[in-house]
């Protein structure tokens, strides 16, 4: 049972074939048989998890159907949850207890939904690889030697090898999507704006979203039904009615125009990569779609424009860990200054201090006109790029990321590692929905199909993947792994 | 040599607004500390600022008392300093682009005159904590209680020339926000403080001198004292042949004295940026509009009604409209009791006086404005005089009972009864032949000290008018 979509276990608790309980249980367990392979939780939570499933089951039985009703799922360490642990994968942060849920928390508390614990991450979200986890990195399910992709590396993770149901994630430069392309799941980052980022911890703050890891693209509908939606609470939430995103799945893709981008097939892609995207463009062909070439000619220069507004922005979020009101303190401090000092340099890991540099250079009198701004400003040029696009096609169509996961440890880099995210950082720049879902493996790991939408065209976007996983079984392919 | 000053003012003020500025904490002065903390003021990871609209509409509302250019489009930006008392590590204001622009201050002098003040801008930011040192052993307190406030920061032009006009300045700003009712602008409380730039240059030079900063000033007095005491300092400086050093001081009001504060307490770089976590500010035509109709009449053009309306004098106007309270106390008094010219003598008068024997406001006057009103109507329809009056206003500082009763019950009402004066006369004039006589013979200014003899007699109560018509009848 645990295998199955979040919307085949949706109707298998409706009819009764099983409990939450029943259901919180074999994922409970098989989270203790493989969480010491995977490390994809930092937080397990039995106990209040069976309370949860116990009062789903009791809202059941009294005539509640809600979709998500006695689903279990899993947290990025990232959202804020009361009464346990909210670390971001950080030292800073190990010891915190917020004394508040998140939005996306409280929307799924809300919806019945069980939640099984805190997944794993890089720390603050600042990696493609979860290698920077003050808890150690997550290890991909389809080869405990590879990495899982980053940040959101522990939900992926925790979805493929079926340790929950259905995983929350956040995407600043790509950090749901490739995840879920190295681990051969479905990860959707909504547009900028559609769900809202209270009590989410902040990275960037123009660039971070929250988002469904899942098993399916109806399953992120499913998930996104929940999510979506304005909220008071952050001033960047759009103010939008929200759609029936399941809803709006159904739909043939006859006569629609997919853009295919010359600068996402260029050097540096991996040539069995390429060729299961290739082979995913047949299969739209087939279901009545057409395929246009098109050109995002400042994509080049993304990746350098998110290497300055998301480590500015990020200098100045992370100025609040001073080891003076929470978190993590140094020992025996001799005055505020060591206090700062201390506190900020043990508390932090060495990618999180290297991008609080870097931002702090780009703010600095004298450099900002040359950086930040300038970044801003290639900014609206990668945002036009996409605009001039979507007049002639309806989605843009690519690869997630350049090839499959890689080892652990194989990429010391930062620059090679920032590249990671080639493809997907110009969709966080323009603030557009994109979906990773799997389009078969290449050597044993799963490549990822990255679909792009306009703006808030996140029913467009999750009806494309639908429709070719209605064709395909790429999202049912499982990693063998073997219970030690 | 000749030396001219040259001060620009920074003034920060806290907007009254019921919560701050981004979170929905009270903000009320005086509570204990941190029970006006939330989790956003408390920079818990995941909180977002949420504008307070409160704050906009009231800058916006200053901004149209002063003629300033309302920016459609303001953005928030974020000021990076590390100190506890900041608890997010970065200050929200407006740097490029704030809500009030340019605009313009009147300001009267001493002698009477005026003279306009440029205000470069005026922009919104959030107060941030307060540190407190030396009242726990080895630890510094932290009180966030204030972390947040809305303050309005209004620049001045480097326009002001002397302490006075420095002064000057910061009276009518503060008489603007309380007509506007934003703030309560109180210097003590720290409601309203000032910083000031301050530098001299040759008078006749054009080019400024190298300026410093007098920070966190806050009292007017101590404004005034202040500049005059950098300014002497700054003209020694030079005449002795030295430099003055850009920097920021810190004003000493025991030892009359500023001194340099430590560059670490104020030299950074701020790294200011776009705050991501707000979308610009973006407000129309008719969102100003609607704000203009809801001004009230500001203290100038208050002044200026008074001079036509009441027939004051400038200076009379001037005063009783330098606050708000004071005008509406004065306004009542005048409507109510029928005469402007008494009220206005009564209220800068005897009223003044009282008050500042008592250090007390005019809100806390312990003779309300309709109770004024009824002793200047007695004064008007003869039951008293106007020397009866001064007594009757002393009872009624602790009387509280009606003005009516109090002059009943003392006895003081003036005598208008025309058998008792006539009585009162004759008695004057059999005790006073010699003056009589001189009276007959044509010396008509012992008038004045026959009547006033018929005043001695009745304790002051007798009509004065009376009593001189009926004097007159009887030496014809």
């Amino acid at each position: 049972m645990i295998e199955k979509t979040a919307t085949e276990l949706a109707r298998a608790l409706h009819s009764g074939e099983i409990s939450s309980v029943e259901l919180t249980k074999a994922y409970l367990n098989r989270i203790s048989a493989l969480n010491n392979q995977l490390n994809a939780f930092i937080t397990i939570c039995e106990e209040s998890a069976l309370e949860q499933a116990r009062a789903a089951d009791t809202r059941r039985a009294a005539g509640d159907s809600s979709p998500l009703l006695g689903i279990p799922l899993a947290h990025k360490d990232i959202f804020c949850t009361k009464d346990q642990i909210t670390s971001c994968g950080s030292r800073m942060l190990h010891n915190f207890t917020a004394p508040y849920d998140a939005y996306v928390v409280e929307r799924f508390n809300a919806a019945g939904a069980v939640m099984l614990g805190k997944t794993n991450m890089d720390e603050f979200a600042m990696g493609s690889s979860n290698e920077t986890s003050f808890f150690g990195p997550v290890r991909n399910p389809w080869d405990t030697e590879r990495v899982p992709g980053g940040s959101s590396g522990g939900s992926a993770a925790a979805v493929a090898a079926d340790l929950c149901a259905m995983a929350t994630g956040t995407d600043t430069g790509g950090s749901i999507r490739q995840p879920a392309a190295f681990c051969g799941i479905t990860g959707f980052k909504p547009s900028y704006g559609r769900v809202s980022r209270w009590g989410m911890i902040a990275f960037a703050s123009s660039l971070d979203q929250a988002g469904p890891l899942c098993k399916s693209a109806e399953d992120a509908a499913l998930m996104m039904n929940v999510m979506a939606g304005p909220d008071r609470r952050d001033s960047t939430c759009a103010e939008l009615e929200t759609e029936d995103y399941q809803a709006g799945i159904g739909q043939g893709l006859k006569g629609l125009k997919i853009g295919l981008p010359r600068q996402h097939f260029a050097e540096g892609l991996s040539a069995e990569v390429e060729l299961r995207i290739r082979d995913a463009l047949a299969e739209f062909e087939k279901l009545g779609a057409t395929v246009i070439d098109i050109d995002l000619p400042n994509n080049h220069l993304s990746v350098s424009a998110y290497y300055v507004v998301a480590p500015a922005e990020a200098s100045a979020n992370l100025s609040r860990y001073d080891g003076v009101r929470y978190g993590y303190r140094c020992e025996q401090p001799v005055d505020l200054e060591d206090l700062y000092k201390r506190s900020r340099s043990e508390g932090f890991g060495e990618e999180v201090k290297r991008r609080i540099m870097v931002g702090t250079y780009a703010l600095s009198a004298g450099y900002f006109d040359a950086y930040y701004r300038k970044a801003q400003k290639i900014r609206r040029l990668i945002k036009n790029d996409f605009d001039t696009a979507f007049n002639s096609v309806d989605v843009i169509i690519g690869p997630t990321s350049p090839h499959t996961a890689f080892t652990l440890g194989s990429k010391t880099d930062p620059v090679a590692m920032y590249l990671e995210d080639i493809y997907t950082i110009a969709v966080n720049l323009a603030g557009l929905p994109g979906i990773s879902i799997p389009a078969g493996l290449c050597g044993g790991l799963p490549a990822g199909l990255h679909i792009i939408g306009n703006d808030f065209a996140e029913s467009r976007v999750l009806n494309v993947a639908h429709q070719f996983q209605l064709a395909t079984d790429f999202h049912r392919q499982k990693p063998a792994l073997k219970v030690n | 040599m000749e030396w001219e000053t040259v001060i620009g003012l920074e003034v920060h003020v806290s907007l009254s607004t019921r919560s701050k500025l981004f979170s929905g904490t009270a903000s009320r002065f005086g509570a204990e500390p941190n029970s006006q903390a939330n989790i956003f003021d408390l920079a818990m990871p995941g909180t977002l600022p949420v504008l307070n609209e409160e704050a906009l509409r009231m800058a916006v509302k200053f901004g149209l008392a002063i003629g300033a250019e309302i920016s459609k489009r303001s953005v928030f930006d974020r000021k990076n300093y590390f100190y506890p008392d900041l608890p997010k590590g970065y200050q929200l204001t407006q740097l490029d682009l704030p809500t009030v622009g340019r605009g313009s201050l009147c300001i009267t002098l001493d002698d009477g005159s005026e003279r306009i003040i440029g205000v470069t801008r005026a922009h919104i930011e959030e107060n941030a904590g307060k540190s407190l040192h030396g009242v726990f052993h080895g630890m510094s307190g932290i009180d966030l209680n204030r972390a947040g406030e809305p303050l309005l920061e209004i620049v001045s032009e480097p326009e002001i020339r002397s302490a006075r006009e420095a002064v000057a300045y910061l009276k009518k700003l503060h008489s603007i926000v309380r007509y506007l009712d934003i703030s309560d602008a109180i210097m003590a409380q720290g409601s309203m403080r000032c910083d000031v730039n301050i530098s001299i240059r040759p008078s006749g030079e054009t080019e400024l001198g190298v300026r410093t900063e007098l920070k966190n000033i806050n009292s007017f007095r101590f404004v005034e004292k202040a500049i005059e005491t950098e300014v002497r300092r700054q003209q020694d400086v030079i005449e002795d042949g030295g430099r003055v050093v850009q920097e920021t001081r810190r004003y000493d009001a025991n030892r009359d004295e500023t001194f340099p504060m430590r560059s670490k307490e104020f030299a950074n770089d701020y790294r200011y940026f776009p705050e991501p976590d707000l979308l610009p500010v973006e407000i129309d035509e008719a969102y100003i509009e609607a704000i203009r109709q809801t001004l009230p009449e500001l203290p100038d053009a208050r002044k200026a009604r008074f001079v036509i309306d009441y027939g004051l004098s400038d200076y009379d106007a001037g005063v009783l409209t330098a606050t708000r309270e004071m005008a509406d106390y004065f306004e009542s008094v005048a409507k109510d009791s029928g005469d402007a010219k008494l009220a206005a003598n009564w209220v800068t008068g005897d009223l003044q006086a009282l008050l500042n024997r008592k250090d007390l406001s005019i809100e806390q006057s312990p003779i309300q404005a309709d109770r004024l009103a009824v002793l200047i109507a007695r004064i008007k329809d003869d039951t008293i005089s106007g020397k009866i009056a001064k007594t009757v206003f002393e009872s009624m500082i602790k009387d509280q009972s009606a003005v009516d009763d109090i002059i009943e019950a003392k006895g003081l009402r003036q005598v208008t009864d025309s058998g008792a004066l006539e009585a009162l006369v004759n008695d004057v004039i059999a005790s006073n032949p010699e003056q009589v006589q001189q009276f007959i013979a044509g010396k008509q200014q012992v008038l004045g000290f026959l009547v006033g003899q018929a005043m001695k007699l009745s304790q002051g109560k007798a009509n004065p008018g009376q009593v001189n018509k009926l004097l007159r009848e009887k030496m014809s």
